[in-house]
């Protein structure tokens, strides 16, 4: 093909893709705004808005730099390229900020957004896709990992690990007496629809992550990819649907959503690298772990309100793995080279968060006052309430 | 004159109403309630653990009737809103001192 057209099919290759992974942003804070009680509604998506603007604009004035030295591709527009990865950023930021909705403030996670968007992130991509400082030291890390099951979605979990150490429960949530209080999610439309556009964004995620279409073969690629991403997401879903019903006999809907994105994060490593039929067992997978991990969590008293734990942190690690397990296209893939970028990328996400967010609760307390939490963080957060008008009766 | 409140299942609503618009009950008032009885509340499932609902949705009828009215307006909501199952509701009945109707001025059983 014309190398020109070539340039101009994959530049806007990178823009669709990236408009997708843009849908992410209304998913992800859809889903959180159903999840929590309609009193947290307006500070849940006033924190989805912060990050995505903040995150992009630290990545765009440094991160970007960090993770890949300079603007430039020789195969698209360069702004192209950019758009692309500063797409991904806010997506590990608003893994955290989920898990931590209902007890944490704006302002302190504006302010992780700002560190983790300029450089933890960043530097993780540098590790791993970037311009790779760690090159011929031992910690090289030689992962496969097409989309960021490591890079992303554990990376995002890792540090919401850190940061529900350090903000704890929502107030109520594990009474002293023992056992645990369900909090029942506000709005189950919104939560479908939030899950839903996370799951057409999965499309860019992962289809742009091959990041050509303009030849026949990585055409072929990129639409394998697809496929093989929504066979997980599906899978994922199934499962947690087969299983809920024959334990309990009733089909809990948020359940099953969070099994399709399970599938969903555990097939973004390597959805190139399998035949069509391997996601189906990858994603049903990420749905027993989303079962196991959520109650897993419960009783270790991690209070975690969209299940960001379950979903991205075990199913990121899964993810990677499994490419060690399934992978067959011989790319020096081995199931150690997998682990021990789980594990080095993981040992830094997690530290260097923790650090970060130890550093800024000092400074600015990220949990809300008691009668803040108890009123709901919309009225001292936002001045508005979500839903401020009586209840009609009809 | 008498106030009528009986809260009763929600979905018994339409039923309640037509029953004592057919009577020629000509208004009431409803409002969304929670509350318990024997019936206490039951339990739901998320996410695999399994909370109690101890406030169960029902719904408030209040009407003014006058004192003739008021077995045979019992007797009709008693009819319309029973299903025999627990948690069918009560019906309260207590005196009203006063009525004024505001856009006229009139007063007590004109009122009605």
């Amino acid at each position: 093909m014309d190398a020109n057209i070539a340039y101009v099919i994959d530049t806007f290759f990178a823009l669709f893709a990236m408009t997708l992974i843009i849908f992410m942003v209304p998913g992800f804070a859809m889903l959180e705004a159903g999840l929590v009680r309609t009193k947290n509604v307006s500070a849940v998506l006033m924190v989805n808005t912060m990050i995505y603007a903040v995150a992009s604009l630290a990545f765009l004035l440094v991160g970007y730099s960090v993770a890949f030295g300079d603007f430039g591709s020789d195969s698209m527009s360069k702004w192209a390229a950019f758009l692309f990865q500063m797409a991904f950023v806010g997506k590990v930021i608003n893994i955290m900020s989920g898990g931590v909705s209902e007890r944490a403030k704006v302002l302190p996670l504006g302010l992780f957004t700002i560190v983790m968007g300029a450089l933890i992130y960043p530097i993780i991509v540098n590790w791993s896709w970037g311009s790779d400082m760690l090159k011929n030291t031992i910690l090289d890390l030689n992962m496969y990992d097409l989309a960021g099951s490591t890079v992303i979605h554990s990376t995002g979990g890792w540090a919401l690990l850190a940061a529900i150490l350090i903000i704890g429960a929502r107030r109520g949530r594990y009474p002293k007496e023992g056992g645990v209080r369900v909090i029942p999610a506000s709005n189950i439309p919104l939560v479908t629809l939030g899950a839903f556009l996370l799951w057409i964004g999965w499309f860019g995620f992962n289809g742009g992550s091959i990041g050509s279409i303009a030849s026949k073969q990585s055409a072929d690629a990129v639409a394998l990819t697809i496929m093989n991403t929504n066979t997980a997401g599906l899978s994922g879903a199934i499962l947690v649907g087969l299983y809920m019903y024959f334990r309990y006999h009733k089909l809990d809907i948020t359940m099953v959503l969070n099994g399709a994105l399970g599938g969903l994060v555990a097939i973004t490593a390597g959805p190139n690298l399998y035949d069509i039929y391997t996601p189906i067992l990858i994603g049903s997978i990420g749905g027993v772990l989303v079962i196991f991990g959520v109650s897993f969590f419960d009783k270790l008293k991690l209070d975690d309100p969209v299940g960001a734990l379950s979903v991205h942190l075990l199913n990121g690690i899964w993810g990677t793995l499994a490419v060690g397990i399934f992978a067959s296209n011989g790319d020096n893939i081995t199931f150690l080279g997998q682990l021990k970028g789980v594990v080095v990328v993981g040992i830094f996400a997690f530290i260097s968060s923790f650090i970060v967010l130890y550093v800024i609760n000092k400074l600015v307390p990220l949990r809300a006052e008691k009668d803040e939490e108890m009123q709901g963080l919309d009225v001292d957060e936002c001045g508005l309430e979500a839903y401020p008008e009586f209840k009609r009766a009809f | 004159m008498k106030k009528i409140e009986a809260i009763i299942k929600p979905f018994k609503l339409e039923d309640v109403k037509d029953a004592l618009t057919e009577a020629g009950i000509t208004g009431m008032t409803v409002s969304d309630v929670k509350g318990y009885g024997r019936q206490q509340g039951h339990s739901e499932l998320y996410r695999g653990a399994e909370y109690v609902v101890d406030f169960l949705p029902k719904i408030k009828i209040e009407l003014i009737v006058a004192n003739k009215d008021v077995d045979s307006t019992i007797h009709l909501i008693t009819e319309a809103s029973k299903t025999g199952k627990i948690g069918d509701g009560k019906i309260f009945v207590s005196p009203i001192e006063k009525i004024v109707r505001i856009r006229t001025g009139e007063e007590d059983e004109e009122a009605i």
